[in-house]
């Protein structure tokens, strides 16, 4: 027993072996475990390539990859792209901007004054057990199919979850932290602004994130539904075409928007949570 | 707002039960102040409704709503569309929650799994799952077998994440105590692991429960063939019947807050075992 816990103890390291030999079979399963990833993407492209090449797949069922291509070259070219990806964005953007400033100033309302949660967080929670599909038939019926749908639809998604992390954030604020704040004998402003505040930053961050993972998939959503532009309605109107490269093109630039802009959230909040980290 | 008033001058009354409860989160006695938002926006919506300062159609009254919700219980239509909308629901949700626990094991007990088939799956994952149902339509159609495809994969992604996250985040301190007594490969897996990872798990398939009803919701608006609470709604809005719109909304959120409920009453009985 005591010598299979020193073979797992990382303070006794098995001595490394100089040997070239193992050097070589080292680095080649390294190499190995470098191209691992990308087996499965390579296997279904060349699956797509091979299936749409010798006539496997109907071209109706799967177009060809290089049709998507040239189709996506081809919005590219004509300026169809840019003009559907701007508006798409946009709409995303003045959303999401919407909904997640008013999250924040809910939340933060709800979460400094507990007079206000009680008589607010009951209907919140009883609203937002609709989901943003629920609501768009009724304020199709009240807002029309223009922009102001779109803007409603995508700020309620980005409300909720900002709304509710900014809430959680402010109540997780360690009590160490009130008592050495009484201690300073902080006024109410620089209890908030000076502890409440960065203490919650990294939960508000991380619904942030989320709000907007939720406003890109509402956009899609609304898009595909009620919408005359925008890269849903690309996708969906290339359906109704059977144009599948279409489709494709569209389902890849909406892939591809969503992943970027992930990955930039996450990270400004990598870097928003360490700053906060510094400050204490 | 009348009785409002009352109930702040009852409270301030019973000063020492209030300072014994300021400390409790949600004290009974300020339950009420819940239900005054909703009751001030239904008297806002019955007093412009009966007034009539507004023509338009589609200010439909309360009683417009409650009676055509009767109506349509009565007559049997929500039951069609709601056990249509249910069983889709939970068919796709037992599919796709199963498949997400099969491949969410195996990503989270093997590292070669996990590097393989992980960043693809990823990706995939960050494309917003509403963008494949143009596609889905073409390969399956606009029946049941589209939206339960559809339903499947929206209920596996958040299984397989939690699930392989849950298993992943075992703590190594757990492992080593198994090692010490010698524990098999599968008493590890049983005893240690699938303890260690349960609540993960119960997060993921929570979330695939709440996921597949809103992908519910979505495959009926955009698949649009059959019947189902989607369509109900769909339908009220082609035919500006506002009336029928909001009462499928009522429903809509009655079936979320059902199923939310249930999962956290499920939740709770298996941890209160747990613990024991």
């Amino acid at each position: 027993m005591s010598d299979t816990a020193i073979e797992h103890n990382p303070a006794h390291p098995v001595p490394r072996a100089t040997d070239s030999r193992r050097a070589w079979t080292e680095s080649a399963r390294a190499l190995r475990w470098q191209i691992l990833p990308f087996i499965v993407p390579v296997l279904l492209f060349s699956l797509w390539l091979g299936g749409s090449s010798f006539g496997w797949i109907a071209p109706q069922v799967l177009p060809a990859p290089h049709l998507v291509l040239e189709t996506l070259l081809d919005l590219a070219r004509s300026g169809d792209l840019w003009s559907n990806t701007w508006i798409s964005l946009s709409r995303v953007l003045v959303g999401f901007a919407g909904g997640a400033a008013l999250g924040l100033l809910l939340g933060s309302g709800l979460g400094l004054s507990r007079t206000l949660e009680s008589y607010v967080s009951p209907s919140f929670n009883a609203l937002v057990q609709i989901p943003v599909l629920g609501w768009l038939p009724f304020l199709l019926l009240l807002v029309g199919i223009g922009e102001p749908l779109k803007y409603l639809l995508i700020g309620q998604a980005a409300l909720v979850p900002v709304t509710l992390s900014t809430l959680q954030g402010f109540r997780q604020a360690p009590t160490a932290y009130y008592e050495v704040a009484n201690v300073f004998r902080y006024s109410r402003w620089q209890l908030i602004t000076e502890v409440v505040f960065p203490a919650a930053l990294p939960t508000i961050a991380t619904g942030v994130r989320l709000a907007f993972t939720k406003a890109w998939l509402a956009l899609v959503v609304v898009e595909l539904v009620a919408s005359s532009q925008g890269l849903g309605y690309l996708n969906v109107y290339g359906r109704q075409l059977f144009q599948l490269d279409l489709v494709m093109a569209a389902v890849i630039v909406v892939g591809a928007i969503g992943y970027a802009i992930d990955r930039l959230l996450n990270a400004l909040e990598a870097r928003l949570t360490r700053g906060a980290r510094r400050a204490f | 707002m009348a009785h409002a008033a009352d109930f702040e001058l009852i409270e301030s009354t019973r000063p020492a039960l209030d300072a014994r409860r300021a400390s409790r989160p949600k004290p009974a006695s300020k339950r009420w102040r819940g239900a005054v938002l909703p009751l001030l926006a239904l008297a806002l919506w019955w007093s412009v409704s009966e007034t009539g300062i507004s023509r338009s159609g589609l200010l439909v009254s309360p009683q417009q709503v409650w009676h055509t919700g009767i109506e349509q219980i009565a007559s049997g239509a929500l039951w069609r569309a709601l056990s249509a909308s249910l069983a889709r629901e939970l068919t796709g949700f037992a599919l796709g929650t199963a498949g997400g626990l099969v491949l969410g094991s195996l990503l989270g007990f093997s590292r070669l799994a996990e590097r393989v088939l992980g960043p693809s799956f990823n990706t995939f994952k960050q494309i917003s799952l509403f963008a494949w149902i143009p596609l889905i339509s073409v390969w399956f159609g606009l029946g049941d077998a589209a939206k339960v495809v559809f339903l499947s994969l929206a209920a596996l992604l958040p299984v397989v994440a939690h699930v392989s996250d849950g298993i992943r985040n075992v703590s190594p301190e757990l492992l080593e105590v198994a090692r010490v007594y010698r524990y098999t490969r599968w008493q590890v897996v049983v005893r240690v692991v699938l303890p260690a990872a349960l609540p993960s798990v119960f997060t993921g398939i929570y979330l695939a429960l709440i996921y597949s009803w809103l992908a519910t919701l979505g495959a009926e608006y955009l698949l649009v063939a059959g019947s189902g609470i989607g369509n109900m709604l769909i339908d009220g809005s082609e035919q500006f019947r506002m009336d029928l719109v909001l009462f499928g909304i009522v429903v809509i959120g009655v079936v979320g807050w059902a199923l939310n409920a249930g999962a956290r009453l499920l939740e709770r009985r298996v941890f209160a075992h747990r613990s024991r």
